[in-house]
């Protein structure tokens, strides 16, 4: 255990520390600055360093900066208070996961769609790769406004910018992988005059198995990434996003880096869970190998 | 062969006969027909004639090997016989039918070269695979799959996954999962191929005891002259470029024959008679 926690350890460190001397760095300015208008422009390097890392607004936090307000935020304050990240956090994860769902049934969907139907697999391929190339920044916006039209606000819009994200890697992979059958176990099937549904359920689905579950991986990101952009278009529903919006207005950098921090947490979360389930499934199919 | 479990017989009206009585009934349809049939495939490099003027007849209960070296549309006639490819001339049935109609009624069990087990299903779910498509119920289906484990010696290995066993013990498997729905027609192309020559002649004199019990017809692809002359009753001799039959030798060693025959005159005589057909066909036997 000990050889394997090893490099994770030395990583991890050595970030902390290009982390505290990039804060050094970063600050410098300010803090030369501060000192100056304190009158102690000629202050030792010890407390010039420590100055920079625990300025009110510093350009880039130290990351013991950043644990403090996560913890302050986190446990100081009530997980139900506007104030507390547990609350934005669990804002976020809400449309996240319902945008998972929505983008992972209809890149599903199409991938069914895609490989039973070569003219649809034609007809439609270069609509969903153009539907990427649209930078979602520029179209979270566009939906938020278009489904209030119709009168559809709250968490739904959230979901389906999520959903516009996460539904690509999964259609694709899932197409890749539903066709991904040996031609044998394809032509075994035939052997026994097996229905398109048979095939599909006996043979496409298990084989697709670890395509699905890396696509997921990718997908449930993209869903992050997606609520957290939509929220900065809704940020009056609270979020992560909201806060980062928050955190730039009013120039606080130490709250914008915990809340970004703590996406990136829910994100590693939520690639961990499908982990997780993915060993529980292939372990019934297949025996663990 | 271990256990003497003869799997359940559909109850379909085929003409099949008893198990150890091979004989077939009079006016029977011919398990496999062809006439005339040839097969052109469309390359990027032109039009490959891979079958030219095939004529075979295969009567119900005979073993009939088809032999001949790489590219002599041995596995194609296999294939064309199963419907996996369309002849593009000539005329073929199977069991009276055309090769669609068939396969729609699964009139046969095919083995591939390679056990093509699906490596997340264990090896009983595998065997009860095609039983799960045609609609057995599941007290019917483990009981056939057990036979069937039986039949080739497997039993106790059900619940083992394909990648727990050994490539002679997954083809071994696969031939249980082509006889688990019975059919009374059993395709096999190279089986034996990718095994050692000990596990070979074991599944080999195995095999031979379940065609000799059970009464199945099989046509047997393979490019071993001693494997075709053991198990066979007629052997077609194939050779390539155009694909065709170049002699058909008859093979009439006792149904209960054992591996002892190999030594005999009588064997030589016939392994010869395949070996220079084989030359007669400008090839070498690979």
């Amino acid at each position: 255990m000990a050889t394997r926690a090893t490099p994770v350890v030395v990583v991890v460190l050595a970030v902390l520390a290009a982390w505290y001397v990039a804060a050094v760095a970063m600050n410098a300015d300010l803090q030369r600055q501060a000192f100056d208008t304190a009158g102690t422009a000629d202050a030792a390097w010890p407390d010039f360093v420590a100055g920079t890392w625990s300025q009110a607004h510093p350009r880039l936090p130290a990351p013991h900066q950043i644990a403090g307000e996560i913890g302050r935020s986190v446990f100081a304050v009530a997980p139900t208070s506007k104030r507390s990240l547990v609350y934005h956090a669990g804002i976020t994860l809400e449309a996240t996961a319902l945008g998972f769902l929505l983008g992972g049934l209809f890149g599903f969907g199409l991938s069914l769609l895609v490989v039973h139907a070569p003219s649809l697999d034609r007809g439609l391929m270069p609509w969903i790769v153009a539907s990427q190339t649209v930078p979602i920044v520029a179209l979270a916006p566009m939906i938020v406004v278009i489904l209030a039209q119709v009168s559809v606000t709250g968490l739904l819009p959230k979901a389906v910018i999520a959903a516009y994200l996460s539904f690509f890697p999964v259609a694709v992979g899932m197409a890749k992988g539903l066709r991904s059958s040996d031609p044998l176990h394809v032509d075994l099937m035939r052997t026994y005059s097996a229905s398109r549904p048979q095939v599909l359920r006996l043979l496409r689905l298990p084989a697709s198995l670890p395509f699905l579950f890396a696509s997921l991986k990718v997908g449930v990101a993209a869903s992050l990434v997606g609520t957290v952009v939509a929220e900065v278009t809704k940020s009056e529903d609270g979020g992560l996003g909201a806060r980062l919006l928050a955190g730039s207005y009013y120039g606080q950098t130490v709250q914008i880096w915990a809340a970004l921090l703590v996406a990136a947490l829910c994100g590693a979360g939520l690639v961990g869970l499908v982990s997780g389930v993915e060993r529980l499934v292939l372990g019934r199919f297949g025996g663990g190998r | 062969m271990g256990v003497a479990v003869v799997p359940p017989r559909a109850g379909s009206a085929s003409a099949s006969p008893a198990a150890g009585a091979p004989a077939p009934a009079a006016g029977a349809p011919a398990a496999v027909e062809a006439r005339n049939l040839s097969l052109v495939f469309d390359t990027d490099d032109g039009p490959v004639q891979a079958l030219s003027h095939v004529d075979l007849t295969i009567r119900p209960g005979e073993f009939v090997s088809l032999i001949g070296p790489s590219g002599c549309g041995k596995t194609t006639l296999l294939r064309v016989i199963a419907d996996l490819e369309t002849a593009t001339g000539g005329t073929l049935t199977v069991k009276g039918m055309s090769p669609r109609d068939a396969r729609l009624r699964r009139s046969y069990g095919y083995v591939f070269q390679a056990p093509a087990l699906y490596p997340w299903r264990s090896v009983a779910r595998n065997v009860a695979l095609p039983l799960e498509i045609m609609g057995v119920p599941r007290a019917e289906r483990r009981r056939r799959v057990e036979a069937g484990l039986d039949l080739v010696n497997l039993a106790g290995f059900g619940n083992k996954f394909p990648w727990q066993l050994s490539g002679g013990m997954q083809q071994r498997a696969s031939i249980a999962r082509a006889l688990s729905f019975d059919p009374d027609l059993l395709l096999m192309d190279e089986p034996f191929g990718a095994l050692d020559e000990i596990v070979r002649d074991k599944l080999n004199d195995q095999l031979l005891r379940l065609w000799d019990r059970t009464g199945k017809t099989v046509v047997f692809v393979t490019h071993s002259i001693p494997e075709a002359v053991f198990l066979s009753t007629r052997i077609v001799v194939m050779s390539p470029r155009p694909g065709r039959v170049h002699d058909i030798v008859d093979c009439d060693f006792p149904r209960d024959r054992t591996l002892d025959i190999r030594e005999t005159p009588e064997f030589l005589r016939v392994a010869h008679r395949v070996r220079e057909g084989l030359r007669a066909g400008h090839a070498y036997v690979d």
